[in-house]
């Protein structure tokens, strides 16, 4: 007995060190390509320039944060980002609510609501292009209503043809995310509700959007991330310098790559690294709140 | 299913009618929601069989331009229309046969495409079997970091791609396209998650039986998430099938760039073919997406909830 048990941890210990060995190629990859230029990125963002290596502190993330194109792009995504989440998360918690209710043909809706999802951005944009012209179908539709005829990606508006693009792209995708999420709500806790004589809205934000807050904070986390993606939408529409509302983070980094700056490139992925890592980190909190009585 | 419907029965017998007229609410909502998210994608596929002069008669106001100095008749208000006058299939036989440079980065994004999607998913399996097996604190804290990496947009990571593919030589290259995708920590986190699922019982079984890690790995874990691997394939392929970011500034020469980037940059002459060629941009991921939906769906349904 005395031997064979230090012989077992042995052995386990093995096989623990050969499942590191599954993990090797990848956790390779992973050091060369993000995160050993990473800690590169963190070192020019702090010298004067790539020659003379002087260390300045945090000087280059002063001139980034006084950058007017900056400020412009990070205003632009930040308002875009705080209109189109909330929106993406509301919209399909109601397409969610809508495919759970007694409609018939429903994989058929699901198919639909799902197919931009495949949709390549550069196939559908002509269509885009079409509809929100100054003389396209959008402004056509809404004369009919006495509305005056708005250039719409040359405007103050411009946006909301982005947030509609952007609702467009991603409903569907949230909405599987909430449609599996109320699949796994436990029947009996919705049976204990309706005995205690709780109406449907009650039943439905009490128990229902309660135990789904983690996947309310997911759904929102990833409306986040791809809400810094729609600038695949803009480019292909507008090119590389839109109109002033549509000029957004990725642009200016678009054009700082150009320009080979690599003091401002490095402190501007830095700064953005800081707020989404603190966006992330607030709304968990926020969830671990509101959630916290029913965890497991 | 049965025990909600038998709920709901229960507790509104007497509002059947209630009930009937809120279907039919619920229904029509449906339905338009239906009609606006396949809008877009209809009306490229009907238009892209009208001929030139029916799709510069509909938008030439649009895509016409006058910079060379010619004098374009164009009327002034777009027509939009769901269905062509008259069927015509000379759009595609010019971009299959007569202009070979749609169909070269048409063959860029299958180039790009298709290694990522290979290779992000032979690491990703190898790597999510070593994340769910023998769990331990250092390895949460490593998945940790590459939850974190996953979250990241572009606007942070293709810093550091650009900043290495400079630094070992395949800045422009197709490898700065293929090696950032293919180490991408998005399938390791998404088959990590289908992994820790199934049951360590399975594994060890086989382990107490004398199989060796690589068998336990390839006939055991391997054979149970097939399907997770099939969904996460879709997920990835739709992703770069789709890509504008990483062309754009790790690839300056403007010929490697896949159709992606270049269907944007169609000229306004050409403006008839871009329907044409938007929808033959669109029939792989359509295919994948028709014959997959199941597997999607299911794929999507595992990400829920970042804590799992």
């Amino acid at each position: 007995m005395s031997i064979q048990i230090p012989n077992k941890l042995t052995a386990l210990q093995k096989k623990k060190l050969i499942s590191w060995l599954f993990l090797l190629p990848s956790l390779l990859g992973v050091l060369l390509f993000f995160v050993a230029p990473f800690g590169v990125v963190i070192y020019y963002s702090l010298i004067n320039n790539p020659i003379q290596k002087e260390f300045v502190g945090l000087r280059n993330y002063i001139n980034v944060w006084k950058n007017a194109a900056f400020q412009q792009a990070a205003s632009n995504t930040f308002v875009f980002s705080l209109m189109a989440v909330p929106l993406a998360v509301i919209l399909s918690l109601f397409l969610a609510a809508v495919m759970e209710s007694r409609i018939p043909f429903k994989s058929y809706f699901r198919t639909f609501f799902l197919s931009p999802l495949m949709v390549p951005t550069a196939s559908v944009v002509l269509i885009w292009q079409v509809m929100f012209h100054q003389n396209g179908i959008v402004n056509n539709f809404l004369s009919v209503f006495g509305n005056d005829k708005i250039d719409w990606l040359k405007s103050d508006k411009a946006y909301i043809v982005i947030v509609a693009l952007f609702l467009w792209k991603n409903l569907g995708y949230n909405m599987i995310l909430f449609m599996a999420a109320l699949a796994s709500i436990p029947k009996d806790l919705l049976e204990v509700a309706a005995l205690e004589n709780a109406n449907k809205w009650q039943v439905f934000w009490i128990v229902k959007v309660r135990y789904m807050s983690s996947t309310i904070l997911f759904v929102a986390i990833m409306s986040l991330i791809s809400s810094f993606k729609v600038f695949r939408e803009i480019y292909l529409m507008t090119g590389d310098y839109p109109y002033q509302t549509l000029y957004i983070l990725q642009h200016f980094m678009n054009n700082t790559f150009a320009s080979l700056d690599y003091q401002k490139l490095s402190s501007a992925a830095i700064i953005m690294f800081i707020v989404v890592t603190i966006l992330v980190y607030a709304m968990y909190a926020v969830e671990n709140w509101f959630g916290k009585d029913i965890e497991g | 299913m049965s025990a909600q419907v038998s709920f709901k029965n229960k507790y509104k017998k007497k509002k059947i009618r209630i009930d009937n007229f809120k279907t039919v609410l619920v229904t029509v909502a449906a339905i338009v929601f239906a009609f606006i998210f396949l809008l877009p994608t209809i009306l490229t596929i009907t238009n892209s069989f009208m001929s030139a002069s029916e799709i510069s008669a509909n938008y030439g106001s649009i895509f016409a331009t006058t910079e060379k100095g010619g004098k374009v008749f164009i009327s002034k208000t777009v027509n939009l229309k769901f269905i062509p006058d008259m069927v015509s299939f000379t759009q595609y036989f010019t971009v299959l046969f007569k202009s070979p440079e749609y169909l070269f980065k048409f063959w860029n994004s299958i180039l790009y495409v298709g290694p990522i999607v290979v290779f992000q998913l032979v690491i990703a399996t190898l790597a999510s079997y070593g994340f769910a097996r023998y769990q331990g604190r250092v390895k949460n804290i490593i998945f940790f970091a590459y939850i974190i990496m996953m979250l990241m947009p572009y606007q942070v990571t293709l810093v550091p791609n650009f900043l290495v593919s400079k630094a070992i030589g395949i800045y422009g290259t197709k490898w700065a396209i293929w090696l950032p995708g293919i180490f991408s920590p998005f399938a390791v986190y998404l088959l990590t998650k289908f992994m820790r699922r199934i049951p360590t019982e399975v594994m060890e079984a086989a382990s107490i039986d004398g199989a060796n890690e690589w068998y336990i790995f390839s006939r055991v874990c391997f054979p149970l998430c097939k399907g997770g691997i099939a969904s996460i394939a879709i997920l990835v392929f739709f992703d770069y099938w789709n890509m504008v970011e990483q062309p754009l500034i790790l690839l300056p020469d403007s010929d490697m760039h896949p159709l992606s980037v270049f269907l944007s940059k169609i000229n306004s002459g050409e403006i008839s073919l871009a329907f044409a060629v938007a929808v033959i941009y669109l029939i792989p991921p359509l295919l994948i997406f028709l014959y997959g939906e199941d597997y999607l769906v299911e794929g999507i349904s595992y990400q829920g909830g970042i804590k799992g």
